[in-house]
């Protein structure tokens, strides 16, 4: 599908949906809480077949979080950027994606290591490269850390 | 020790834990693995990351858009070439910077060169894991005038720092072709040796056929990429898929497998060398004359947006995510390592097998434990 295409067939889906061109992919953005319907759809559909998530990460934009989801499809070979708005910093919760696509299980746990965003339903929820008693999430723009030193 | 005296190591009878590393020579690194045991059949693996973890991530929001480079020879140390040229395409994207064609060149070559010395690295070390010490004293031996060239013309044989947004930090040195012709035709004749000491060992093809299955849905889902996914029959080379740099003036193939175990990905990577020394071949003559550096400022900013470069490199896809909020450091940087996706899919692979197994799931997997952690 071409970038009209997957637009129109995203609003099918959702209509909330808002669409920006400027970078190199298509990005679509969405709040946390429409996620799984259509993230599910994306997946499942044969149109869509997002069957490879290259990149899972989550950005801090100081007043919210963002998930961003890179989804490539191996078959139909398009590409498109799904951004999740968390508006809640301090109870930040989302609803885990590792059963549509494996690799998000370890990729969701170094996002709840460093940015404490909550995956609802995900299997093994720990840290990942900190120990289990670390305070604090340390990609947040609002992490302080004595040791910390400003070259 | 985190995770040593937890309840979980009290299982159902017959079934114990164990420990691999974080200091154990097979895992080649720091990478701990519990593994849950059903007499020599692994029921389980757990791996236990960060015992490098430096958060490379982090330290990068607070570097210019020059420095932050350095640090990402630190993540992938043996292919420290490559995650330097994903970095400084990256900038370039999101300065539209047009580099130089002999920038280009020299850029393809070293990481032709990388992927080279990577992989004999990875040959050596893969014999060692199942018993075997030779290969890994041909493989040096070889892989030592690889690192000769890279002393040569870049001043260091591990943490390059050679590629720069705009291009390559200096000319190459005057010997640079003639040394690395000299030494394509000494590794080429030297893979008929590879192959009669290892591929056809009746102990080593006992070790790797039909052990470690991967399959291509699983590959897909798992995210893993490189020699691994291509040996389940998943195409994911970026140099074809999207060609950068000068892969679109070479020719050379896109080895794909079927057969998805041990074995399957030690071929992939065997007949790799030998295309990489094919597109080194194709460029080494042609490197055209001019500048090696574009013009760049002397504070780089990128302006406002998200960047995203794709390169493929010895042991996958390594993905570069620059966010810029229009200042001279980036505002959020993710790398996407191949190792990390390729290691999720460990635990699948090793189930079921013996323990033996593992290890020669672990060493064609290509782990390299600071690219994980970054």
């Amino acid at each position: 599908m071409n970038t009209e295409e997957l637009k129109s067939s995203i609003s099918n889906i959702l209509p909330s949906a808002i669409y920006d061109e400027t970078g190199e992919f298509l990005n679509v953005n969405i709040a946390s809480e429409e996620l799984y319907p259509l993230i599910n759809e994306l997946r499942s559909n044969s149109e869509f077949d997002f069957d490879y998530l290259f990149c899972l990460t989550c950005i801090d934009w100081k007043d919210h979080l963002m998930m961003v989801y890179h989804l490539l499809s191996k078959t139909h070979q398009h590409t498109i950027v799904l951004k999740a708005k968390i508006s809640n910093r301090e109870n930040s919760e989302i609803e885990t994606v590792c059963n549509i696509w494996r690799t998000a299980e370890l990729l969701e746990r170094e996002v709840f290591d460093l940015f404490g965003v909550k995956f609802i339903n995900h299997p093994d929820l720990r840290r990942l490269f900190l120990s289990d008693d670390w305070n604090g999430y340390p990609l947040r723009k609002d992490y302080v850390d004595e040791n910390m030193i400003s070259l | 020790m985190r995770g040593l005296i937890e309840d979980d190591y009290v299982t159902d009878e017959g079934e114990f834990v164990i420990n691999i590393g974080p200091q154990h020579p097979s895992t080649h690194g720091v990478l701990h693995l519990k593994v849950w045991l059903d007499g020599e059949t692994v029921k389980k693996v757990q791996p236990h990351l960060g015992f490098i973890h430096r958060s490379i991530e982090k330290m990068s929001e607070s570097l210019s858009y020059r420095n932050f480079i350095f640090a990402t020879s630190r993540m992938d140390y043996l292919a420290a070439h490559i995650n330097n040229e994903a970095c400084a395409l990256t900038v370039e994207k999101g300065l539209q910077l047009e580099v130089p064609d002999r920038a280009k060149y020299i850029r393809t070559i070293l990481a032709e060169l990388t992927r080279l010395q990577s992989h004999l690295l990875w040959w050596g070390c893969t014999g060692l894991d199942l018993g075997a010490v030779t290969p890994f004293f041909y493989a040096f031996r070889e892989r030592e005038y690889i690192m000769e060239i890279m002393e040569e013309t870049c001043g260091a044989r591990l943490t390059q720092n050679f590629m720069v947004p705009g291009g390559v930090m200096y000319d190459i040195h005057p010997n640079f072709q003639k040394r690395t012709k000299e030494v394509l035709i000494q590794i080429k004749s030297k893979f008929q040796e590879y192959d009669n000491i290892m591929t056809g060992n009746v102990i080593f093809e006992n070790r790797t056929k039909g052990v470690g299955f991967l399959s291509k849905e699983d590959a897909i889902s798992y995210g893993v990429t490189g020699p691994t996914a291509r040996a389940s029959g998943v195409s994911c080379d970026i140099r074809k898929l999207i060609p950068y740099s000068a892969y679109d003036q070479v020719q050379f193939d896109e080895i794909l497998g079927t057969g998805g175990d041990c074995y399957a990905r030690y071929m992939i990577r065997m007949h790799e060398m030998k295309q990489s020394v094919s597109i080194i071949e194709q460029l080494i003559d042609n490197i055209p004359e001019g500048e090696f550096q574009a013009k760049t400022k002397n504070v780089i900013k990128l302006p406002k947006g998200e960047f995203y470069q794709r390169v493929e490199t010895p042991r996958g896809e390594l993905g570069v995510f620059i966010v810029s909020d229009g200042a001279a450091s980036p505002y959020r940087i993710k790398y996407r390592s191949p190792g990390f996706s390729n290691l999720s899919a460990l635990p699948l692979m090793a189930k079921g097998g013996k323990i033996g197994d593992l290890v020669a799931i672990m060493s064609t997997i290509d782990l390299v434990i600071p690219d994980i952690d970054r």
